[in-house]
């Protein structure tokens, strides 16, 4: 055996199907992490791709011709800004109450005894293990039995008390491992509880509360089951999406889709960002 | 608490270092009276009567679970008591919230807000009482910083300075208000051996500079001594004994108190004569020893200690010098330990002795006690005390 042959033997010994095996063997955790990024990804990439496009009829499944027409006219189809605009206010407003009054309940959970909160945790967690067709439903019964009109309001309603189970969790997530003796420390150098609150635990939670609101937000722009039985004649864009599936979908959608994905990929973005600043400072 | 009439009085005890301008030192900073704490049916704390007097270093001390901590977080006021009085410079503050009493705490762990600078830990409490201009608050800072010995640290996060550090922090944070008391909740728990030594020496120091009365909570007895100009040895809710380190030492009054600081040897005996200066005492192996007669303090039956480096042994066939107590026993156990060798004694009735001799002579002339052989062990009848059961086994009055 020449020396060429036995250097090229040991650097790639065995037959093709070993090598092969044994380079996956080495890089199975990058194989396996990247197929499970793309599967993830891919109908989102594939909803950007379409905002792009311009469809032969009315709906947008076959690609035809690059356009920006969509993303110049966002608003075009009938309706749909109406229902965007109607999605966000309640996103807002409903993220807004919620948060408030599930951090105080997280707190009120956490620190303190007192009878009755075996139960309170217990109903607090109902909402998220009750399937939303249920709620929805049971919901509609409420409202239509004391006479109430379904509107704005009846969403803000249902979108408040689903929302409250999620903001506890996470805040009594937080919570958990909130060193108390902080709070003892702030009021031993003269801090009222009030600037107790405002100066000590306020900051320290304050990123659970803030992905308390984002997880909030993301529940409520994007609930379609509990939101079309409490709606009466108010269309959000979940509902407006459903509505458009059966005439076809615009492209518009996927533009506001891709909007909306944008901006929480630039939340989460932000937020890493402010973290790593923190603890750097 | 039993009050021992004619024990040693503490009251000639340190304090004397202080530059107060004030001469007075029997001021009172902190007053407890017949203070009860109790979780559920447990009495954390029973029935406590504590003056801790202005601008001493002043220890609880005693195993976890004896009530030092609550005692120390119902004067920072963390904790309400059950019953009782809590007075600071002469004025009621049971029932005052933290923010309203004139005491600062460094928390066992240090509790720095890890989200703010060390300058703004440290300007928490300045900032809370305000009226102050920015310039003056800041050379406050300084100035607290520079006496705890970390100059340049403002701009710093307390998760990027080391345990010692943060143990500085704590202490400049909680001193900047210039408290009346500053109570220590056992600041030096989580450093290593080498740091605790070198903040010892720190807190003494610094104590000394700012005259700030410090009451201070441990379970290890060697700081507690080191540090303190008054120990509370305290167990089970309440303190067996109160006293300088010394008569702590060399004159404990409980079983507990005498095993909790240092090794003692204790024999049971029963008082023959209580004269003076002296009682006689016939021990377990018929052995009569003399024992001071404040120590006996009118007790019938008594537990006789002494300290183990307190005792001198003699080889059998030599005559102990008169005045000593003797008892007589053989060698069970000599350990060479380098400074000193450590035997162990049994008396003619089975109890056993410990014994440190210092190293000085014997090995010198080659002739360290071996292991069967019999000695006399000799001591001072002002090195013997006398200990009757623990406050909490026994229900002495007042």
């Amino acid at each position: 055996m020449t020396t060429a042959a036995l250097e090229s033997a040991v650097r790639s010994p065995g037959t093709p199907v070993q090598r092969i095996r044994r380079w996956l063997g080495h890089n199975a955790l990058f194989v396996y992490t990247f197929a499970a990024i793309v599967y993830l990804m891919l109908p989102i990439v594939v909803m950007i791709l379409f905002s792009f496009n311009r469809p032969a009829g009315k709906s947008n499944f076959a690609w035809r011709e690059f356009s920006l027409n969509a993303w110049l006219n966002p608003f075009a189809p009938l309706g749909l800004s109406d229902a965007v605009i109607a999605s966000l206010r309640i996103a807002f407003v409903s993220t807004i109450v919620a948060t408030i009054l599930g951090t105080l309940i997280g707190l009120g959970l956490t620190r303190y005894v007192f009878r009755g909160r075996a139960a309170t945790n217990l109903i607090i967690f109902l909402p998220m293990a009750t399937p939303e067709i249920v709620l929805g439903a049971s919901l509609l019964t409420l409202f239509v039995s004391i006479g109430m009109a379904r509107n704005e309001l009846t969403i803000l309603i249902a979108h408040i008390m689903f929302n409250i189970s999620y903001v506890v969790v996470t805040i009594r997530a937080r919570l958990a491992g909130f060193d108390r003796r902080l709070e003892e420390a702030a009021m031993d150098l003269g801090a009222t509880e009030m600037v107790t609150f405002w100066k000590v635990t306020f900051p320290l939670i304050f990123p659970g509360i803030l992905a308390a609101a984002m997880l909030a937000f993301s529940l409520s722009i994007d609930d379609f089951v509990i939101t079309n039985f409490t709606a009466g004649s108010t269309v959000t864009l979940p509902m407006y999406i459903y509505g458009a599936t059966r005439i076809g979908v615009p492209v518009q959608v996927n533009v506001i889709g891709t909007i909306i994905f944008g901006t929480a990929v630039g939340a989460v973005v932000l937020s890493t960002l402010l973290q790593r600043r923190d603890r750097a400072a | 608490m039993v009050a021992i009439p004619g024990a040693p009085d503490p009251g000639h005890c340190p304090s004397g270092t202080r530059s107060d301008e004030s001469p007075v030192t029997t001021e009172v900073a902190v007053r407890l009276v017949d203070v009860v704490k109790k979780f559920g049916d447990v009495a954390a704390v029973d029935r406590i009567n504590l003056e801790v007097r202005d601008g001493e270093f002043f220890s609880l001390l005693g195993p976890s679970g004896c009530g030092k901590t609550t005692t120390l977080r119902m004067i920072g006021g963390f904790e309400e008591p059950t019953s009782g009085l809590i007075e600071l410079q002469g004025k009621d503050v049971t029932w005052l919230p933290p923010y309203r009493r004139n005491v600062n705490t460094v928390f066992q762990n240090y509790a720095l807000f890890p989200h703010l600078t060390i300058f703004e830990n440290v300007a928490f409490g300045l900032r809370r009482k305000g009226g102050l201009k920015d310039a003056e608050l800041r050379s406050r800072v300084t100035e607290m910083l520079r006496l705890v010995e970390l100059p340049g640290f403002e701009k710093r996060k307390p998760t990027q300075i080391s345990g010692g550090q943060a143990q500085r922090v704590a202490l400049a944070r909680a001193l900047i208000n210039r408290p009346a008391v500053l109570l220590l909740d056992e600041p030096l728990g989580a450093l290593d051996l080498k740091l605790r030594k070198q903040m010892q020496l720190e807190l003494k120091r610094i104590q000394h500079e700012v005259g700030v009365t410090f009451i201070y909570v441990t379970h290890d007895q060697e700081e507690a001594m080191m540090m303190s100009d008054r120990i509370a040895v305290m167990n089970s809710g309440h303190y067996e004994q109160l006293a300088d380190p010394e008569t702590l030492y060399e004159r404990p009054q409980t079983r507990f108190v005498a095993g909790f600081l240092g090794v003692s040897n204790l024999l049971a005996g029963i008082v023959l004569e209580k004269g003076t200066p002296y009682a006689s005492v016939r021990l377990a192996d018929e052995a009569v020893v003399r024992v001071p007669a404040a120590a006996v303090n009118g007790r019938a039956d008594v537990e006789v200690g002494v300290r183990p480096e307190k005792i001198r042994l003699f080889g059998a066939d030599a005559e102990p010098p008169s005045g000593l107590n003797v008892l007589s026993g053989t060698v069970r156990d000599a350990s060479y330990l380098g400074v000193s060798t450590q035997y162990i004694i049994e008396t003619k009735n089975g109890s056993r002795v410990s014994v440190y001799e210092q190293n000085v002579e014997r090995t010198i002339h080659g002739s360290l006690h071996r292991p069967g052989e019999a000695v006399h062990l000799g001591w001072s009848p002002d090195h013997t005390f006398a200990v009757g059961p623990s406050v909490a086994d026994a229900s002495a009055g007042e």
